[in-house]
């Protein structure tokens, strides 16, 4: 194969590999929700459809698909269609600048497991984030229903306020790395052998705080708050296109915990062990298998990467699963008072504790 | 390939710049608007200016523009009824400023095409972030901070504004906050 192909086959492999992890988290993060929700609440939860209920998700879909779609009276018929599909955009693009492992070499290649190593890595991030809020805004104005409208009202408010927040604590990361580049963020957590939760506990705070009320997860979830507004600005949404919004609710929450454990976490990286060494080993030890035989170490070090960054994500996942069945929701001026007053502040402080330590050559 | 991409989204630009001063729903407008500014980034990615075209998507269709709209639903602009008659002054307005668009788009071009060009391209090295950032630190400090300071003047000047005459700022938050018997304070919630 010609250098240009492999390069070209590695990117597409890192998308399928992506791709396939963000389609997959909905069903199974679904699962989890409710069969969490059921074990706070002491009670069993779905569990009629296969194995531990494993396929309620499947039958749910299935459901979703042959539904009616009813479109309200008086509603805007183009934007009401185009507003699920708005919400999968930034969901199914923010993770390509997220490296998924290390720079491996196959074939003489030099192959960056991100999908597009951009120079600009996060704020492109930020930037396809940031789209989200035009779903929900386009969704609550098209409905013709006064919930749906203050629903994306008030979506569109918190998105803004604590898109501040989330950039200043996401800034902080960045800072000892000196790179918007994501994959220089990790490889300064492995030099270093210190996670940037460590030092930055302030940042990552704000940062996890931020990313709930990003994603409108509870207690932040007062654009759908049910006991005032029905169900926000998917009150008149049905069918595979309330489908969708779900779907992309879930991926945002993926996509930021990705971005979460590759800031905070060290993404893909596991202390003191080197996966090149660990990717080797597996190579030579199936060496005489065929097919699997044939699999370069280095693949396997990307894999394992991966998989390590994957599991990182849903410790995340699982922690905004629990707070959602812990926590009430808050009240809309304590959202935005906390969001201002509060996390704002803080996120400024983490800045300058940061640069402080970085100029006194602690970090 | 390169020409059809530019094609593609010259003309998406164009044709949703249209879009936006001609229709008459005030939210299809603003939604065009986010069509052409997110064209207009990907004309920058194409001119190799890649932090340019994020930053427009960053802060253009993910702040600025959510704000129109928010303005917008907030005052439940409906469609525009028949605009009223434009005045003599705002005729000649309208003329002079015209006049002064197609004179720097002139001047713009005289640039373009009338400038040195034994001047070389510029190079990766001349556009990556590091520079900008250095540029922007230090050979253009005074321009950065002045920006700065003129949108903190249009914050104090939005604020004051907003102000009632007995200095309470009138925000519903704030009349939220300081109703007598309020619940807790957010950051005393449990």
């Amino acid at each position: 194969m010609s250098p240009q192909q492999i390069q070209f086959l590695g990117m597409i492999a890192t998308l399928l590999i992506w791709v396939v992890f963000m389609l997959q988290v909905t069903p199974i993060m679904v699962w989890v929700e409710r069969r969490g929700a059921a074990l706070m609440q002491d009670r069993p939860g779905p569990n009629r459809v296969g194995p531990l209920g494993l396929f309620q998700s499947l039958a749910d879909a299935v459901k979703f698909m042959f539904k009616e779609t009813v479109v309200p009276a008086g509603a805007d018929r183009p934007l009401y269609a185009l507003a699920p599909l708005l919400a999968l955009i930034p969901a199914l693009s923010t993770y390509t600048v997220i490296p998924l492992g290390p720079t491996i070499e196959v074939g003489g290649q030099r192959l960056p497991l991100t999908v597009v190593p951009a120079d600009t890595g996060v704020l492109l991030l930020l930037a396809l984030t940031s789209l989200g809020v035009y779903s929900l805004i386009a969704a609550g104005y098209s409905s013709n229903n006064k919930y749906s409208l203050f629903g994306s009202l008030r979506a569109s408010a918190q998105m803004i306020s604590y898109e501040l927040a989330l950039t200043l604590a996401v800034v902080g990361a960045l800072l000892p790395a000196g790179s918007l580049r994501l994959d220089a963020v990790v490889a300064y957590q492995q030099s270093h052998h210190l996670w940037n939760i460590v030092p930055q506990i302030i940042g990552f705070v704000v940062f996890l705080v931020a990313s709930f009320a990003e994603t409108n997860r509870a207690p932040f979830d007062l654009p759908e708050a049910e006991s005032e507004l029905v169900a926000g600005y998917l009150t008149e949404y049905g069918g595979m296109k309330f489908a969708l919004f779900f779907m992309g609710e879930y991926m945002a929450m993926t996509a930021l915990s990705a971005l979460g454990a590759t800031l905070y976490l060290g993404g893909w990286t596991v202390p003191f062990v080197d996966l090149f060494a660990v990717g080797a080993k597996i190579a030579s030890a199936l060496g005489g298998v065929p097919l699997l035989g044939a699999v370069a170490g280095p693949v396997w070090t990307g894999l394992i990467a991966a998989l390590v960054l994957f599991a990182k994500v849903f410790l995340f996942l699982l922690f905004f699963v629990w707070v959602r069945w812990t926590f009430p929701r808050y009240r809309f001026d304590q959202l935005l008072r906390l969001g201002w007053k509060v996390l704002l502040p803080l996120s400024i402080l983490n800045v300058l504790i940061v640069a402080v330590l970085i100029l006194k050559g602690v970090l | 390939m390169e020409l059809a991409v530019f094609i593609l989204f010259a003309l998406g630009a164009l044709v949703s710049s249209l879009v936006v001063v001609t229709h008459r729903n005030p939210v299809y407008a603003t939604m065009s608007l986010v069509l052409t500014l997110v064209c207009v980034a990907a004309l920058f990615l194409m001119l190799g200016a890649p932090f340019i075209a994020t930053l427009q998507v960053l802060i253009y269709t993910g702040a600025i523009v959510v704000l129109f709209l928010f303005v917008i639903m907030l005052l439940n602009i409906q469609r525009e009824e028949h605009a009223a008659p434009s005045s003599g002054i705002q005729r000649w307005a309208a003329i002079f400023s015209a006049l002064v668009f197609a004179g720097l788009l002139l001047g713009l071009f005289w640039r373009a095409h009338g400038g040195d060009p034994a001047q070389p391209a510029l190079t990766e090295e001349q556009v990556s972030l590091t520079t900008l950032a250095r540029l922007l630190f230090t050979e253009y400090m005074l321009p950065f901070q002045a920006i700065g300071l003129l949108l903190l003047a249009g914050v104090v000047a939005a604020t004051s504004l907003a102000r009632r005459p007995d200095g309470r700022l009138t925000s519903p938050d704030q009349e939220l906050a300081h109703a007598p018997g309020d619940a807790p304070r957010a950051e005393e919630a449990p």
